[in-house]
């Protein structure tokens, strides 16, 4: 399982942090940095919902 | 109970999350969206943001391509008139929807104060359609009023000097955002409205409005005439509940559901519309009108009905942000509390975070430009972390 993050939607938001804060984190310039772009398969639930929560529809599990 | 029908009343952000929770937990049945908008399923927050600053701006959601993927049949422009709980049918001025489960995710309608004056030129902002309207008369370099200094308002206003226009805020309280954040952070945004060259005219009603057919001029409670060509209407929305007066189905400011997001068996409601008790605040009801809420609100209701023996009660931390010129304010948890502590930065260095505080615990948390603080405190939250604790953590961050 591989995160991708489309950038030109990410605008930090940081729904993602507060679902899965092991795996993304933002700064303090508001950008999201993936910690984990090849998360453990136990994780799919979480990141799933984190990709179904974030405003922009900026991530997404690339197989 | 069968479960092969599955009717969304509702064709925004939580009606289309339901839809599609729906298959992601591989419901097989027919899954119906009704929608009263026409057109495809599309996002709000950008209507007061980008669509207005930007051109080709495309808000849709999902094109009918992705939609038949899925196979959910959307019928848009299609309004429900009347739901018959015990026929399990919701009626429309398209016809009738039988259903095994249903979920109400109806939302909002911008009001519209009685100004007297019928003129051209005044708009609520909810729909794409009132987007476009807005954003036309932006490019044609229209002076603008907006009439309430709430999110929306500031947003619109925000956006209008971004396009360098004159925009002007009249808000009938003192305090602007006092539901929302409390009157001493309301106060501390103020200031980012009169430092951006916006005025902001607090205490201070619309008296009237006047024009040949359409808006030129805006009459003040103060005694100033505004020379205006466009009216934003930033004053808040209703529940779309008017459908289900007869239903039987209890409605107080929105649809009162269970803390399962459930309104009655096998019917459920999400998004705006829901008023639902929040055990994470001691289960007082609250209808929130934040983005997180209509998803989080949509995919369990959907997981409820579809796998009952996984019920748990709803208790999230609502989130919600706003983009007001280049700052960015961001809230987790309630602001109905007894107190509020700035306790990081301040208005004057244009960054700070602020924890309010009911009883001995931290409830909500307010950070403005700290995106990567929000997200902690809204952890505090979560925990019902007690106050002096909250603080200790968040002090000086």
């Amino acid at each position: 399982m591989r995160l991708e993050v489309d950038y030109t939607r990410c605008t930090g938001l940081g729904v993602c942090e507060a679902i899965a804060p092991d795996v993304f984190t933002i700064a303090d310039d508001g950008t999201m940095r993936i910690v984990e772009s090849c998360p453990a398969d136990r994780l799919r639930s979480m990141l799933e919902e984190a990709v179904s929560g974030c405003p922009t529809e900026a991530i997404s599990i690339v197989e | 109970m069968s479960k092969h029908r599955l009717v969304v009343v509702g064709g925004s952000l939580a009606g289309l999350r339901a839809a599609e929770t729906a298959r992601k937990l591989g419901f097989a049945g027919q899954v119906t969206m009704i929608s009263a908008e026409p057109g495809l399923p599309y996002d709000r927050p950008p209507l007061s943001k980008a669509y207005l600053t930007a051109g080709g701006v495309d808000v849709t959601f999902r094109d009918r391509d992705a939609l038949r993927g899925l196979e959910i049949d959307l019928r848009a422009g299609v309004r429900a008139t009347s739901l018959d709980v015990a026929a399990r049918t919701v009626f429309t001025d398209h016809g009738a929807f039988p259903y095994d489960g249903l979920v109400i995710a109806t939302g909002v309608s911008a009001r519209r104060p009685p100004i007297p004056g019928d003129l051209e030129g005044v708009h609520t902002l909810r729909t794409e359609a009132d987007a476009r309207a807005i954003r036309t008369a932006f490019d044609a370099g229209a002076r603008v009023l907006v009439v309430g200094a709430g999110f929306i308002g500031s947003e619109v206003a925000s956006s209008a000097r971004a396009r360098g226009l004159e925009v002007t805020i009249v808000e009938h309280l003192g305090t602007p955002l006092v539901r929302s954040v409390g009157s001493d952070i309301g106060a501390a945004l103020s200031s980012l409205h009169t430092g951006h060259g916006t005025g902001l005219r607090l205490g201070t009603k619309v008296v009237s409005l006047e024009g040949k057919g359409k808006v030129e001029r805006a009459r003040l409670s103060d005694g100033t005439v505004l020379d205006v060509d466009l009216v934003v209407l930033g004053v808040g929305a209703s529940p779309n509940t008017r459908w289900l007066t007869s239903s039987g189905l209890k409605l107080d400011d929105g649809v009162v559901c269970d803390e399962y997001l459930r309104v009655a068996p096998g019917i459920y409601a999400a998004g705006d519309v829901a008023r639902w008790p929040n055990g994470l605040f001691g289960g007082a009801p609250m209808r929130l009108e934040h983005w997180t809420n209509a998803t989080e609100q949509a995919t369990a209701a959907v997981r409820h009905w579809l796998r009952p023996e996984t019920v748990q009660p709803h208790e999230p931390v609502p989130y919600f942000w706003s983009d007001w010129y280049d700052s960015r304010i961001q809230f987790a948890g309630s602001p109905a509390g007894d107190q509020v502590r700035m306790v990081s930065g301040s208005p004057e260095e244009g960054r700070f975070a602020a924890l309010y505080r009911r009883g001995d615990r931290v409830i909500g948390a307010l950070t403005l430009n700290r995106p990567s603080l929000i997200m902690k405190l809204r952890m505090l939250v979560a925990r019902r972390t007690n106050w002096a604790d909250a603080v200790r953590f968040a002090t000086g961050r």
